[in-house]
């Protein structure tokens, strides 16, 4: 079976890499619109959780492993398990439906149309690196590379913003747990 | 090897569904949610163009892996605001919360 369909030649149009790619934005694409339109919020939550993981996906057929294995926790783990614990919390929300009207979502499709027909211009007007010129993706780039970048202090390496990052990390734990926390008065 | 143009179509579209998405949501978790569709779509920008003109620098790599973080650490102080804004209110609706504009 498999070498009857490896026989026929559709001129490279069907080889892993597009079938893969294809796949992978139809799952981003789909869910995504399903992530926005769907009247239940915990639906739109599940579709939500799909698209990030079909993003990794996305940053794992450009071989770039750690990034999605940061998606992928970060993303698919932190925040999607926070907002559906938000969504939990707050009453009727998971079951309630959401209606907006036509009007507001007729004026909102053609705005968010008319954006990406202006940037599918812009997009047309450049000519962007082809696929001969741009240098080999292929290879993958070691974990190694990456600490140092995140850790050096020379040219093209983010010392201070990691830390500044760090710094806003604790400033966002103890934000969250003054804000959230009930006042007495209440 | 798939063109960068394909992956900017996705991420275009990805870009203006979270727009449409941050438009016509009237709770403020659904906005939060269309906010993360915007926030991926760049992110998938900034990883293409690192991957295709320079792969042996890891700008745009550092660039959208700060973005999870600090998409991160935005989720979780807007989820608190939420959660205080439903103590206050009983509903988390964009349209009832005008405390402020008195």
């Amino acid at each position: 079976m498999a070498e009857n369909l490896t026989s026929i030649d559709f001129a490279g149009l069907f080889t892993a890499d597009n079938i893969v790619f294809c796949l992978l934005s139809a799952v981003i694409l789909v869910c995504g619109f399903m992530s926005v339109a769907s009247t239940k919020i915990l639906r739109a939550a599940t579709y939500l959780f799909f698209t990030l993981f079909a993003v990794a996906g996305l940053y794992l057929t450009l071989n770039y492993e750690f990034i999605a294995a940061v998606q992928l926790s970060v993303y698919a783990g932190g925040i999607l398990v926070l907002l559906i614990f938000a969504i939990m919390l707050v009453k009727n929300l998971g079951t309630d439906t959401e209606t907006t009207s036509y009007v507001n979502k007729t004026i909102a499709g053609i705005a968010a149309l008319a954006g990406a027909v202006f940037a599918f211009i812009t997009m047309s007007k450049y000519r962007f690196i082809s696929n001969e010129e741009a240098n080999d993706a292929s290879e993958m780039i070691d974990m190694e590379m990456i600490g140092q970048t995140l850790m050096g202090t020379d040219k093209y390496q983010y010392l201070l913003a990691f830390e500044a990052v760090s710094i806003l990390l604790l400033a966002c734990i103890v934000g969250s747990i003054v804000v959230a926390t009930k006042s007495k008065e209440d | 090897m798939i063109p960068v143009e394909a992956y900017l179509v996705v991420s275009t579209l990805l870009f203006f569904i979270g727009v449409y998405g941050f438009f016509v949501r009237k709770n403020l978790i659904g906005i939060l949610m269309a906010v993360e569709l915007i926030l991926n779509a760049v992110n998938i920008n900034f990883v293409v163009f690192n991957r295709f003109l320079y792969p042996d620098h890891l700008e745009g790599y550092m660039y959208s892996l700060f973005v999870i973080v600090v998409a991160a650490a935005e989720t979780a102080i807007a989820i608190s605001i939420i959660i205080n804004v439903y103590r206050k209110l009983s509903n988390i609706r964009v349209d009832s919360i005008n405390e402020l504009k008195n």
